[in-house]
């Protein structure tokens, strides 16, 4: 399979040169990531597990947070197309010694790489980052701003699972406040059809939610009760600089998805979480690992929807239009 | 030396002047105001029709950021931004490197302001040592060394404790202490307002109250000590009602808000330009409405720039750590006029008390009026030239403005600080004939 023969993108393409955000996708573009990715999914089901769409063209992932699952997903999507791929993390860069992002980041586009794959604990980076340079920006985490791949590999994940995702009940819950996911879920969700239920202690819930086009609500009964699809989401202690709430013990008894809680969804709802979980916290291990769990599948499907996103970014719409 | 400024309209609110008028100035000082003076041996300027003569803008919230930022800007680069921007005088605040917070400190700033030669400079000190928040500064001192005011600004003042005993002792030297409010618990790690916009960007959040429980407190203190206070760069409708309210019993309240505040809201946040990042940060409409209505009505006594230069490699960060603030003293008179004068929202009349007649009254320094045997500040305004804001012309030494590029109505036409024209705009109408006169940096 290449490019070429591709049977998805027909003459369909992104309108901007990265991808920042959910915010500002219309809903083809939505739609044409996850068809582009049904075909990529394909890829992984072979032998030899590699096209050569992106060969010769170059993509850095950049990485200035810690992550195992995003950098290694980026990186095998990558592999998966051909591309030569540089991965620099902080901790070897020389933000150590003190050089700014920009600097970083024009020192890089000096050496032309086509795509610039970036995470940072900054809102905002990426935009930054697109701002000055050359290069195809994929935002892959940006503090607590977006996640963009993330929610395109959940809609995969549920359009697998439901066969759409109009009119489905979707209840998000945990740490609302700290999580891009989140807030590239909601949008997403909303432009999609799907009807979002969110839950979070009200120390957790972003200001203005109400604003999200979402439903929101401190009672995880009530999120749940009839979902389609419940969507955990993690307790990032490492961002928590404030009082809330008193301890996890509490965190699980008054939030946490328990089997119990887990029976008021639909009895054929899936259960999510972008992950890494805290088991016992947010989610209890039984639910985690139980029958409706799709949560490495989640993982699975990762690849393919970034193999989509670096394609469409590197011109593979406009290809198959020409 | 005489200088009569010919066939100007002049607007002086302390004095109820509105109108044409001739202002004689005699040296350093007005001589009188008034109808068909004669020229008897002065050097006449013909005011270009359309200008306005008013008494010299007073900027009472400005980071001049020497000694110790000389990067950012000097004395000589602010005051130069200064009269370029119409304003004949500035207090500067005193978080420069070391704090202004003894007298050498005041006397290094006064003597850079003496050795520029164009705008006045007034410095204000420092309410704690430091102003760290832990021992009042050496006040007297500092009166005595030239400061008008005291304030912590760039923090609130710590504690209510040291807020009160600031106020009851400043107040013997008749300064007012200036407070920055802001609950530096309720903030936090925030970096723009808390509302929907910094929320769905991912921006950590100001809430509005942690600004409007320190006004309380302000209010409640200066109340306790029979003290003024003054309430800087007044951002949310929480904190005017507050102001209100003690201003209604009595207390010896005042507060600024900046141009910015009054033009932009935290919509700007869209795109993460560092040069929408301020503190207080950009708030809502409703805030931004109710500010403007409280000019209007006179429950805000100021407008200042909070004049905050930063480097160009400073803001050119993350939005997170960036610093906070934007250059004022250039872009204040056109946002003024175009946005506030020209949309019908106050008056000329009302925009001179605002930016001249009661800084100088809450400061107590001269000017804020063109009564005879004031001193000879005047700005000449053009209400009706276009102004287009760029960056890289300004004076000031940082370029760090949201403005960049915007086209406004009114601005700055000359500016004269004791007698001496210190400014021209070479892009005011009818400018020409002044040029030859402007008398060069001292």
């Amino acid at each position: 399979m290449t490019a070429e023969a591709l049977p998805v993108a027909g003459t369909r393409s992104l309108r901007g040169r990265h991808l920042l955000g959910i915010q500002g996708l219309t809903q083809e573009e939505i739609l044409l990531i996850l068809d582009t990715a049904d075909a990529m999914k394909e890829i992984a089901s072979r032998p030899i597990k590699k096209v050569p769409t992106l060969r010769g063209r170059t993509v850095v992932n950049l990485f200035f947070e810690p992550s195992t699952r995003t950098r290694t997903s980026f990186e095998v999507a990558e592999k998966r197309l051909s591309a030569d791929t540089l991965s620099i993390a902080t901790a070897v860069s020389s933000v150590v010694k003190g050089e700014t992002l920009v600097d970083t980041v024009l020192n890089l586009e000096a050496m032309s790489p086509d795509i610039i794959v970036m995470r940072h604990s900054s809102s905002g980076a990426a935009h930054l980052v697109a701002r000055i340079g050359r290069s195809h920006v994929v935002n892959a985490g940006d503090g607590l701003h977006e996640h963009p791949t993330q929610a395109l590999l959940d809609a995969f994940t549920i359009r697998e699972h439901k066969g759409t995702i109009a009119g489905l009940k979707v209840a998000i819950v945990g740490d609302l406040f700290h999580s891009r996911v989140f807030r590239s879920n909601a949008i997403l969700l909303d432009t999609l059809g799907a009807e979002v239920h969110v839950c979070a202690p009200a120390t957790l819930l972003p200001p203005a939610i109400g604003r999200f086009g979402v439903r929101a609500t401190t009672r995880i009964e009530e999120a749940v009760d009839g979902a389609d699809v419940v969507m955990m989401l993690r307790i990032q202690q490492e961002r928590m600089h404030g009082h809330f709430f008193p301890n996890t013990r509490e965190y699980f008894e008054e939030f946490g998805l328990t089997p119990e809680r887990a029976k008021l969804a639909k009895a054929d709802a899936i259960i999510m979480h972008p992950g890494p979980m805290n088991r016992g916290v947010e989610i209890a291990s039984e639910v985690a690992d139980g029958p409706y769990s799709v949560i490495l599948e989640q993982v699975a499907n990762g690849v393919a929807v970034r193999m989509a996103v670096l394609y469409l970014l590197a011109g593979g719409g406009e290809e198959q239009a020409a | 030396m005489k200088l009569l400024l010919k066939g100007g309209h002049v607007v002086d609110p302390v004095r109820g002047l509105n109108g044409p008028a001739d202002v004689l100035v005699e040296g350093e000082r007005i001589a009188r105001v008034g109808t068909s003076i004669p020229g008897d041996g002065a050097s006449i300027v013909e005011v270009p029709a359309g200008w306005l003569v008013v008494p010299g803008l007073i900027d009472m919230h400005v980071h001049l950021r020497e000694p110790g930022q000389e990067h950012k800007e000097t004395v000589a680069t602010g005051t130069a931004a200064a009269v370029a921007g119409g304003f004949t005088a500035v207090a500067c605040m005193p978080n420069t490197e070391p704090v202004n917070d003894h007298a050498a400190v005041t006397e290094l700033i006064l003597r850079r302001a003496a050795e520029a030669g164009q705008a006045r400079v007034y410095p204000i000190g420092a309410v704690s040592r430091g102003s760290k928040g832990e021992q009042l500064a050496d006040i007297a001192e500092l009166k005595r060394a030239g400061c008008v005011a005291i304030s912590d600004d760039g923090r609130p003042v710590a504690t209510a404790l040291l807020m009160r005993r600031a106020l009851e002792y400043a107040g013997m030297f008749g300064m007012p202490v200036i407070d920055h409010c802001e609950d530096s618990s309720l903030k936090a790690d925030g970096v723009a307002h808390e509302g929907y916009h910094a929320s769905r960007l991912g921006l950590r959040g100001i809430p509005a109250a942690a600004e409007a429980l320190m006004v309380e407190r302000d209010v409640t203190l200066a109340d306790v000590a029979g003290a003024p206070v003054h309430i800087a760069h007044m951002s949310v409708r929480g904190s005017l009602r507050a102001v209100r309210a003690g201003k209604e019993r009595g207390v010896r309240v005042t507060c600024e808000v900046t141009p910015h505040h009054l033009v932009l809201t935290d919509e700007a946040l869209e795109g993460y330009d560092t040069n929408v990042k301020m503190n207080p940060p950009l708030r809502d409409l409703a805030d931004r409405d109710a500010l403007i209505e409280g000019l209007a009505d006179g429950s805000i006594d100021a407008i200042a720039t909070d004049h905050a230069p930063h480097h160009y490699d400073e803001k050119l960060v993350e939005f997170d750590r960036a610093p906070f603030g934007i250059v004022g003293l250039e872009t204040a008179v056109a946002l003024v006029f175009d946005r506030l004068v020209h949309a019908g929202r106050i008056t000329v009349n009302r925009m001179i008390e605002l930016m001249s007649v009661n800084p100088a009254r809450i400061l107590n320094v001269p000017g804020g009026t063109l009564a005879g045997g004031a001193p000879a500040d005047i700005t000449l305004l053009a209400p009706d030239m276009p102004t287009t804001i760029s960056a890289a012309a300004l004076r000031s030494k940082s370029k760090n403005t949201p403005f960049d590029g915007w086209t406004l109505r009114g601005g700055v036409a000359a500016t004269i600080v004791g007698g001496r024209l210190v400014y021209v705009n070479p892009g005011a109408p009818g400018a020409a004939n002044l040029e030859g006169r402007r008398v060069a940096a001292g």
